[in-house]
């Protein structure tokens, strides 16, 4: 009853919030909602089911230009346009989560780090379509569903916020059933899992596959609202960043991906002010989590008050 | 230039970034081996090897050779001892964990990125070399009068090249010798066998940590003095070795020194010749799919031998 | 009928040979003891009839059907618990949660789960402790936990690795009551050390020496057997 009293309070203040904060923070939280939705996937991998990927940003960017390359290329409408980034977010992690789950541990990072990277690369090498680093913009007239129009502050918003919600839901449901649990017996004690008759191999492509599509779903959403695709977002950089988010905010906690990123933007937001140097901000920060709060900013409320936290 | 003395001078430019690569190989295998740690801020400790070269050469007035060759001394001293502080403050508090010192060493690494680029600052700076003749190399080719001894335009190298070389496969021996003849050598293998078992026969385990770390970073150093007075130093230049060391490291079988310097020679060479004749960035795409897949396949390297 | 058979049972490490051609039989509703001096094989033969190791020949049938070629987690499906040797539990998740997860396999609502996992908790006297974190329990509250995890799953089967290892004298004689109460439900493949545990549990007991089947008979039997003495009870003393 609290968890849902929770996750409804954490929807009510980001609808609301749109009506109380200044517009520049209107804008700074839409971004930060997409992007939340890529650190729900990565928690699912990553903090449920204990699988640290180094290549998340090859599912977010299968995503973003499945749905930006027909958008430009082929003249697809968004609504198909998205649901073939879908598509190929499932099928990509589908295919990487087959082959590296192979391995563990060091390896498996190692593993998804390197097909990450072979795609950043690809996308490079295909420059005459994807225009490489520079990337492409989506029209404004494209990004139009049924006239409403996503390049607008409001509507673009509303979107994230609903896109956000939808994934915030969606785990929150996922880790009460009995699948979710299992991941997270996964993550606890592996061998025990199996003992108990669970498929492990399973479970945790299953786990792969879901936790792509919904970074593949955050990519899709956030080319089409921002009206931009650029290989720097399938650079190891954003492999990192959905890790430094969910460090921060909490691995294995529902609330853990969207206080992870608020902060960390704001973090950088801040920093850039002072320095241009703000991956600085970024590094001293995963040293210092991994240092003295491994938990993150949820994980350290549920050990010290919140015994409940989800 | 025709097909041959072009393919000639591609395999010189590969056989330097071999040169190079096993250097930083060798070093992160090092570290990898001993400690089972994956340094992902490897790659900056060669950065800043460059960095420190430049500084220090460019700090002392004289002949060139001068400021290098102070520079072969500072740039492992000075990296070495960051990396025994990196050590200090941050591995020994992790404990060694593998996945956290690999989520700690991403961090790392854009910290130590990102102070270059506010104390050195954004652009790639030179370092003299110390002696710099350039040697036109002969080629024979079929003319008017049979075979002859013909001098094509661009083929040749300097005499520093050469030197790079040279001293790769000086510095690799020696680490060898030290490793399989030394007594350190024994201690360092001890360890690598068995931590536990070590530490039960009074090795200074967390010593040899230590120090192994310091000795991975300054080959790394030593490697980046030698190729920066062909390369200049610059804040982002850490990202090829790490990757190219990484590849070598898991085609070579982790942890094995042959292995990794075998590999080594094969991929800066296939690296050079490729880049050379297709693009660069097919060939990184197959390379780092092909790292990927060994360690899928074959996880105890293409080189290595299956442990029974 | 025979629940659980071997046929010829190899697994070599190398050269060694772990388990040498063994031919088992465990009838439906037995209570079996498996004995033998430390490195006879014992737990590298359950690790082969669960699958946790691959057999190097033979073959394993569970229920009349050939189950070598079924992954661990395929076997344990087929309604075979398994507890561990060295203690395993979920330490990080509620002692309820530890059972559930055993429970909640086999599929049903929360509802329909629910009761099996607190009778499973209540037969193992955890009910109380249902809310604690499973690493927070005391040694042989772990083992029992274990314990309740396998008959949450229902077995057909339950193998158990050494129970009673670290187990202090009151709560070894819990344990002798907890397998009595079994007895007749649920088929026990019992590896033990404790020959008085062995002595007033078991229906049957196997011995296993050096790999191979050295004898096999009731309690009384092997006790008086020669050859089991001079390989097993002439090495433990006190047993």
């Amino acid at each position: 009853m609290k968890q849902h009293n929770l996750h409804g309070s954490v929807l009510a203040v980001l609808f609301l919030a749109f009506f109380v904060m200044p517009e520049y923070h209107d804008g700074v939280f839409a971004r930060i909602m997409v992007l939340a939705v890529y650190a729900v996937g990565y928690n699912l991998l990553f903090g449920y089911t204990g699988l640290l990927s180094l290549g998340h940003a090859l599912f977010f960017a299968t995503g973003m230009y499945g749905l930006a390359l027909p958008m430009q290329h082929l003249d697809m409408g968004p609504v198909p346009a998205f649901l073939t980034g879908l598509a190929a977010a499932a099928m990509m992690s589908l295919a990487v989560g087959f082959l590296a789950l192979r391995t563990t541990g060091v390896a498996f990072m190692i593993v998804t780090l390197m097909f990450a990277q072979a795609g950043f690369l690809t996308i490079l090498y295909f420059g005459e379509y994807t225009r490489g680093d520079e990337g492409f913009v989506i029209q404004q007239a494209d990004r139009m569903i049924a006239g409403l129009d996503f390049s607008d502050p409001t509507t673009r918003y509303f979107a994230a916020f609903c896109i956000f919600a939808a994934a915030f839901l969606f785990i929150a449901w996922l880790m009460r059933t009995s699948f979710g649990k299992c991941l997270v017996a996964i993550r606890e004690n592996e061998d025990r899992a199996r003992m108990l008759g669970y498929d492990v191999q399973l479970h945790k492509l299953l786990s792969i596959t879901l936790s792509g599509v919904i970074s593949g779903a955050s990519g899709a959403a956030y080319a089409f609202l921002f009206g931009y695709a650029g290989a720097t977002f399938a650079s190891v950089q954003y492999s990192i960043l959905p890790l430094l988010w969910v460090l921060l905010g909490g691995a294995g906690t529902t609330i853990g991906p969207l206080i992870g990123t608020a902060f960390a933007f704001y973090l950088v937001d801040f920093s850039s002010e002072i320095t241009d140097a703000h991956l600085l901000v970024v590094g001293a920060a995963i040293v210092l989590l991994t240092l003295f709060a491994p938990q993150g900013l949820a994980g350290e409320l549920r050990r010290r008050l919140f015994a409940w936290l989800p | 230039m025709d097909f041959g003395p072009h393919l000639f001078l591609a395999c010189l430019e590969g056989a330097i970034t071999a040169a190079v690569i096993s250097l930083t190989a060798v070093g992160l295998s090092l570290v990898f081996g001993i400690m089972r740690v994956v340094n992902v801020a490897h790659g900056e400790f060669f950065m800043l090897g460059a960095i420190v070269a430049w500084w220090t050469a460019t700090s002392l007035a004289g002949h060139p050779a001068f400021g290098f060759s102070a520079a072969l001394v500072t740039a492992p001293l000075v990296v070495g001892l960051i990396a025994i502080i990196i050590n200090r403050l941050i591995l020994v508090r992790l404990n060694y964990d593998p996945e956290r010192t690999i989520v700690a060493t991403i961090g790392l690494l854009y910290v130590i990125q990102q102070t270059a680029l506010m104390t050195f600052g954004p652009d790639a700076r030179p370092v003299e070399p110390p002696f710099n003749t350039r040697i036109a190399i002969p080629w024979i080719g079929f003319g008017d009068s049979g075979f002859e001894l013909i001098w094509p335009w661009g083929l040749a190298t300097t005499t520093y090249k050469l030197a790079v070389i040279a001293a790769a496969i000086l510095i690799v021996a020696t680490v060898w010798l030290v490793i399989s003849r030394t007594r350190f050598g024994l201690i360092m293998r001890a360890t690598q066998q068995d931590g536990e078992m070590a530490t039960s026969f009074g090795i200074p385990v967390r010593r040899v940590y230590a120090i192994v770390f310091a000795f991975g970073a300054a080959l790394a150093a030593l490697g980046a003095v030698l190729i920066v007075p062909v390369q200049q130093a610059h804040y982002l230049m850490g990202g090829d070795p790490l990757l190219l060391s990484f590849i070598v490291v898991i085609i070579g079988g982790l942890g094995s020194l042959p292995g990794t310097i075998i590999a080594a020679v094969i991929i800066g060479m296939s690296d050079g010749i490729i880049s050379v004749f297709f693009s660069p960035t097919l060939a990184k795409i197959l390379a780092t799919l092909l790292v990927a897949l060994v360690l899928v396949f074959r996880p105890q390297g293409l080189l290595g031998r299956r442990r029974a | 009928m025979t629940l659980l058979s071997t046929q010829g049972l190899t697994k070599s490490f190398g050269g060694l040979h772990a388990v040498r051609n063994v031919d088992f039989n465990l009838p439906e509703g037995q209570i079996r003891a498996l004995i033998g001096p430390n490195g006879a094989g014992k737990s590298t033969f359950v690790g082969t009839v669960i699958g946790r190791l691959r057999a190097s020949s033979g073959d394993v049938l569970f229920d009349g059907r050939s189950i070598s070629h079924l992954p661990a987690h395929r076997r344990i499906g087929l309604g075979i618990a398994y507890t561990f040797q060295i203690t395993s539990v979920f330490e990080r998740l509620s002692v309820h949660e530890n059972v559930a997860l055993g429970v909640r396999r086999s599929g049903g609502s929360d509802t329909e789960t629910e009761p099996r996992v607190r009778q499973a908790l209540s037969r193992t006297g955890l009910l109380d402790r249902a809310d604690s974190h499973a690493g927070d329990l005391s040694y042989g509250h772990q083992r029992l936990l274990e314990i309740a995890m396998g008959l949450g799953q229902n077995p057909r089967l339950f193998i158990m690795d050494e129970p009673t290892q670290g187990l202090s004298e009151s709560e070894i004689a819990e344990f002798k009551s907890l397998i009595r109460s079994l007895a007749g439900d649920t088929t026990i493949l019992l590896i033990e050390h404790n020959m008085n545990v062995v002595m007033e549990t078991a229906d049957i007991v196997t011995v296993l020496n050096f790999g191979e089947v050295l004898a096999e008979g009731s309690p009384a039997e092997i006790r008086a057997d020669r050859l089991v003495q001079d390989a097993y009870f002439g090495t433990v003393s006190g047993a």
